[in-house]
């Protein structure tokens, strides 16, 4: 990677992207290889934000690369409740580990925190800004079940404040990849994400209904609007409605459509889909240990250079 | 040129006189460069001044001080065909005309309020200037040309 850290999905090559997602198939094809590989060394969790799998799957990757964690714990019971700033947090917890995984709600958390330390830093969500190890994990997913190139993928749902969604996209301007964004109007990518894509030459069409373009799909990546993006109830329940998929909806979907989504969702997939070939969202999950030992591996390993 | 007995704003002997700025402009240049009357230099400000160039434009001059094409560097932003003549003893020695620097830094606030520049951090706003407005480093937030100076953090 040309960087100690990983921030924003829009720093990175092809080659940076490609060599994490070879070593993350290094590790699924032997695990045991890399088993003692960071032995000794600490991965710091910084989450100032409720995470589940982010946590869960950092947490565990590293111990399955041998090291170990410490995690900084709810922001309720840490001194940041106490006033402390963001900048006397990390430079501290940068004495405890060998590198740290930030999570924020404030968007360029991550790229303020990194000009503080000195050890390699992961933004792991600053608020509706990035999400780049997300991407990572989702890029292997999508080339191990529809390819990087010559791909056609459709990105549905919350495209202003999802991190996940920025990220992605920003990503995927490295490949051959034509992008749909579908969503309703008010929840259209943010400027500086469509300045991006637009610089980079990319393919890129909206629509505000998934019918348009739905057939043409390789990849749909869906994304849950969350009710609070909404100025009541109604319009929320009147908007999501729009972009919710059952089997149903699939009906004129191409047999081998890829359904991808972070996580967690509530009733945008619905369940009847799980036991379709379509359901790659738990895989794509499950593919965050391997792809983020791999993240891991390379950000400690430039550590020992 | 203006005849003499036609001037709104009088001639400087020494200083700097900033021309050619967009029409109600002229209070957000002093306040970008941070000139506020405080430090005793006489400040000149004409707004709304027939121009052959601009139809209308605002003129600042003050006297005693000579800024340097980096001080007024900033100033494209907010009046890209500004031009900055330096007066030594009511003679214009030197004209320049403002270039668009590549990065700026304190100058604006991120209209983002949930940006990390806006919260409570031992850091400075900073943007990279782009082709049409400016882009915050931290939070990637772009702010259009026209919407710079409804953003500035200068006071």
């Amino acid at each position: 990677m040309r960087q100690d850290h990983l921030i924003s999905a829009s720093h990175l090559s092809r080659e940076d992207i490609e060599a994490v997602l070879d070593r993350a198939a290094d590790i699924d094809a032997d695990p045991a290889a890399f088993r003692q590989r960071h032995a000794g060394k600490v991965l710091g969790l910084c989450f100032f934000e409720p995470s589940t799998r982010t946590r869960m799957s950092f947490d565990s990757a590293m111990k399955r690369l041998g090291g170990q964690t410490v995690d900084m714990g709810p922001v309720e019971s840490s001194s940041v409740k106490k006033g402390e700033t963001l900048a006397d947090t990390v430079r501290v917890v940068e004495g405890y580990a060998d590198a740290l995984v930030l999570r924020h709600p404030s968007e360029g958390a991550a790229t303020m925190a990194a000009e503080f330390v000195d050890v390699p830093l992961v933004n792991a969500g600053d608020g509706a800004g990035q999400h780049p190890s997300q991407t990572l994990l989702d890029l292997y997913t999508i080339r191990e079940n529809a390819g990087l190139d010559d791909l056609t993928i459709g990105i549905m749902g919350d495209l202003k404040y999802g991190r996940t969604v920025h990220s992605l996209a920003e990503a995927l301007t490295n490949f051959d990849a034509s992008q749909h964004f579908i969503s309703p109007e008010s929840l259209r990518l943010p400027r500086n994400v469509r300045y991006d894509l637009h610089a980079s030459g990319a393919q890129v069409r909206e629509h505000t209904e998934l019918d348009e373009v739905l057939p043409e799909l390789d990849v749909l990546y869906v994304t849950r609007i969350q009710r609070e993006r909404f100025p009541d109830e109604n319009e929320y329940r009147k908007v999501a409605g729009q972009y919710q998929i059952d089997s149903e909806t699939l009906e004129a979907a191409a047999d081998d459509l890829t359904i991808m989504h972070p996580l967690p969702r509530v009733d945008e997939i619905s369940p009847d889909i799980d036991d379709t070939d379509h359901a790659t969202y738990f895989e794509q999950a499950h593919n965050g240990i391997p792809v983020r030992m791999a993240l891991l591996d390379i950000l400690l390993s430039q550590d020992d250079d | 040129m203006t005849d003499d007995h036609q001037l709104r704003v009088s001639k400087i002997q020494n200083g700097t006189v900033i021309d050619h700025v967009a029409a109600g402009q002229a209070l957000n240049v002093l306040a970008i460069l941070g000139i506020d009357g405080t430090s005793g230099e006489a400040v000149s400000v004409g707004m709304n001044v027939p121009s052959d160039r601009l139809g209308r434009k605002d003129i600042v001059k003050v006297e005693g001080r000579e800024l340097s094409q980096s001080e007024v560097d900033v100033l494209s932003l907010i009046a890209p065909a500004a031009s900055i003549n330096i007066v030594r003893d009511y003679d214009v020695v030197e004209k320049n005309r403002v270039v668009r620097p590549d990065a700026v830094a304190s100058i604006i606030s991120c209209p983002n309020r949930n940006c990390i520049s806006n919260a409570d951090e031992p850091i400075q706003s900073r943007f990279t200037v782009l082709s049409d407005g400016v882009r915050c480093d931290y939070c990637e937030t772009i702010v259009r040309e026209d919407e710079v100076a409804a953003n500035l953090d200068v006071n």
